[in-house]
């Protein structure tokens, strides 16, 4: 039954009653490619200028390297982290009803809207050595403004959203009597929660993990401000392209570029087979 | 395992959905709690489970108060209308699922869950399907597996909401037929909730017919059928006919002739309820009922016809012979065989 599911998937699909599938499929590709496949061709092209040795001269640069890192490592960190509140946060709008509950459920779209650089300075100026909440954390000893800790607050800033928007929705389909049958059978509450309701919800949080990472990985504006942007640090690759191209090295930045782009591209194909294989199992969508 | 359900009040925000309700329920009994939506039968089963816990009164397993535990502590098995199966598990894991939540001093090692899972599937005439996921299966076997994974915790008691409603009305026939095989060889305490009449009376070794937050009427299937106890019961059970009719010195009276049938309410209005198949053609003598043919239809084996009584223009029903020849506008006189009468308040 599976392997004639996956055979049909490769057919063409049938066209229905709606008309238009020519017309879709045009206008889907040429949109495709005027705005993403063609930008980003050039951006490979421009990098195989460099040939071999040059590409790997700046792949391997310690700075190239440690920008790539610190980008990477913190919208993991700051994905993970977002996963965990975003399931939480998504959780307490789907399940009470308290006052105030459609103003948070506002407030989480937010980070959409805000201009990111006003989020980084408003960040900034909080965790600062002298400002409202950095005032406190540093006689403990931790300093977040300029630090990569500063760089993963404003990533989870811009990435929370998208987790809460994607379990959210799932969320609201579960119904209560499968946490009522968890019951029956003698589940408890933790039980019903690790094994029955979070693995059921484990697709929508993937996709909210990937999209809030995607996301992270590639953001700019509210990170330059509370980065300190010290070279080794907390110097993330967005900006050492950004630097790269005020040197008009033009060149380099293209291939820092296309490095992000393979590695993004790589992760977010592995978490879409996941999503694809863990849909076919449990009959997601069909 | 012996029920009680004994005086029991559910109110949801103020709303009453149950009121005083006690009913008993024997071991190994198959009871079926029937009424239309809105009766509280629903109700009543979630309190059975502990699902909901009542307003007032108490719920006792044997001799011991189960009002004081929770579901988990229950070991009920229950069946949800939509099977409520965990989508993300195999067959296997959905049936094998209360055991392994067992805390680990009462939890089998998962070689024994294994066996006996799969020996439910057996059972329920699913193996081979162990490693499908819910998704991957009919209406039918779902409500197998589901079935399965209830009677895995080997419950006290198995309570099946509306167990069929989901299902096409072939499917439905079939496992009608195939629970009640199922029950007759495990011999659980088995209490399904059913709006549907037919599966009660075919299902169950009682029926406990519900309206509107009390219980009508327990009975056996003949029982409930053959002598309503209510009005309700009478026009929820089967096919009825009502007539209006009077009461006077121990006699039946429509309009101002006897029908021929006595009764030993107090004088006053009441209402003749009878089934319209259970009915005697008779001469058009002294004592009967007489009405005007005004539609006549087939129905099956029997002539369905619809009479216009003379006194007050009431329509009723009755059935009589296929080669009867019932004309309209013709006469018909008859008599109930079997017959209620009860007081109009």
């Amino acid at each position: 039954m599976i392997s004639n599911l996956a055979k049909a998937g490769w057919r063409f699909k049938r066209p229905s009653v709606i008309p238009g599938f020519g017309l879709t499929l045009g206008f889907t590709l040429a949109y495709l490619a005027l705005i993403v496949l063609i930008p980003l061709t050039g951006l490979v092209w421009r990098s195989a200028s460099l040939g071999f040795t040059g590409f790997w001269q700046i792949a391997s640069d310690p700075r190239t390297v440690n920008a790539l890192k610190i980008s990477f490592g913190t919208a993991l960190v700051a994905a993970l982290i977002n996963v965990v509140f975003g399931v939480i946060v998504a959780w307490v709008l789907v399940r009470y009803r308290f006052p105030g509950r459609r103003i948070i459920d506002a407030i989480v779209d937010l980070p959409f809207a805000l201009p990111t650089a006003v989020a980084g300075i408003a960040l900034t100026s909080l965790y600062a050595k002298n400002g409202w909440i950095g005032q406190f954390l540093e006689p403990l000893g931790i300093k977040v403004a300029f630090t990569p800790i500063g760089i993963t607050i404003a990533l989870i800033f811009v990435g929370l959203p998208f987790v809460v928007r994607t379990v959210q929705p799932v969320m609201e389909e579960i119904r209560k009597e499968v946490e009522e049958a968890a019951a029956t059978l003698g589940a408890n509450r933790f039980q019903t929660i690790t094994r029955v309701l979070l693995p059921g919800l484990q697709p929508a949080i993937l996709t909210g993990f990937a999209l809030a990472f995607a996301r992270a990985v590639g953001e700019y504006g509210s990170v330059i401000f509370i980065a300190g942007n010290l070279p080794y640090v907390s110097e993330i690759a967005p900006l050492l392209i950004v630097i790269r191209l005020e040197e008009f090295d033009y060149a380099g930045a293209t291939a820092i570029a296309a490095i992000m782009l393979l590695l993004s591209f790589a992760m977010l194909f592995i978490i879409n087979l996941i999503q694809a294989w863990s849909r076919r199992r449990y009959g997601y969508g069909t | 395992m012996d029920v009680r359900v004994s005086g029991v009040r559910k109110e949801f925000d103020r709303f009453p959905a149950l009121h005083d309700v006690s009913l008993e329920i024997n071991s190994g009994e198959l009871i079926a709690l029937l009424g239309p939506s809105g009766s509280g039968k629903t109700t009543l089963l979630r309190l059975i489970a502990g699902l909901e816990s009542p307003t007032e009164g108490k719920v006792f397993f044997g001799d011991e108060d189960a009002s004081l535990k929770s579901v988990q502590e229950r070991n009920v098995g229950f069946v949800f209308q939509h099977y409520a199966l965990f989508r993300h598990m195999t067959v296997i894991d959905n049936v094998g699922f209360g055991l392994k939540v067992r805390p680990n001093s009462s939890r089998p090692s998962s070689d024994e869950i294994r066996r006996r899972s799969s020996e439910l599937l057996d059972f329920v005439q699913l193996s081979g399907l162990e490693k499908r996921y819910p998704a991957q299966l009919s209406g039918g076997q779902r409500q197998r597996v589901a079935l399965a994974r209830a009677m895995a915790i080997e419950p006290r008691i198995l309570l099946l909401d509306e167990p069929f409603g989901a299902l096409d009305a072939k499917v439905r026939k079939e496992l009608r037929r195939w629970l009640r095989e199922i029950h007759d060889k495990t011999k659980h305490t088995t209490v399904f909730v059913t709006h549907d009449q037919d599966e009660a009376l075919e299902l169950a070794d009682r029926v406990v017919v519900m309206s509107q937050g009390r219980i009508e009427q327990i009975g056996t299937p003949d029982e409930v059928y053959d002598k309503p106890n209510s009005p309700f019961v009478y026009s929820f059970i089967g096919e009825s006919s009502k007539i209006d009719v009077r009461v006077e010195n121990g006699e039946l009276w429509l309009a101002d002739r006897r029908i021929g049938l006595k009764s030993d309410l107090p004088d006053g209005n009441a209402w003749l309820y009878f089934r319209p198949h259970d009915v005697a053609l008779v001469k058009d003598s002294d004592a009967c009922i007489t009405g005007t043919v005004v539609a006549s239809r087939r129905v099956g084996a029997t002539r369905r016809v619809e009479l216009e009584l003379g006194g007050n223009a009431e329509r009723i029903e009755i059935g009589i012979s296929a080669d009867h020849p019932a004309k309209e506008m013709s006469g018909i006189a008859f008599r109930p065989q079997h017959w209620r009468v009860f007081p109009r308040s």
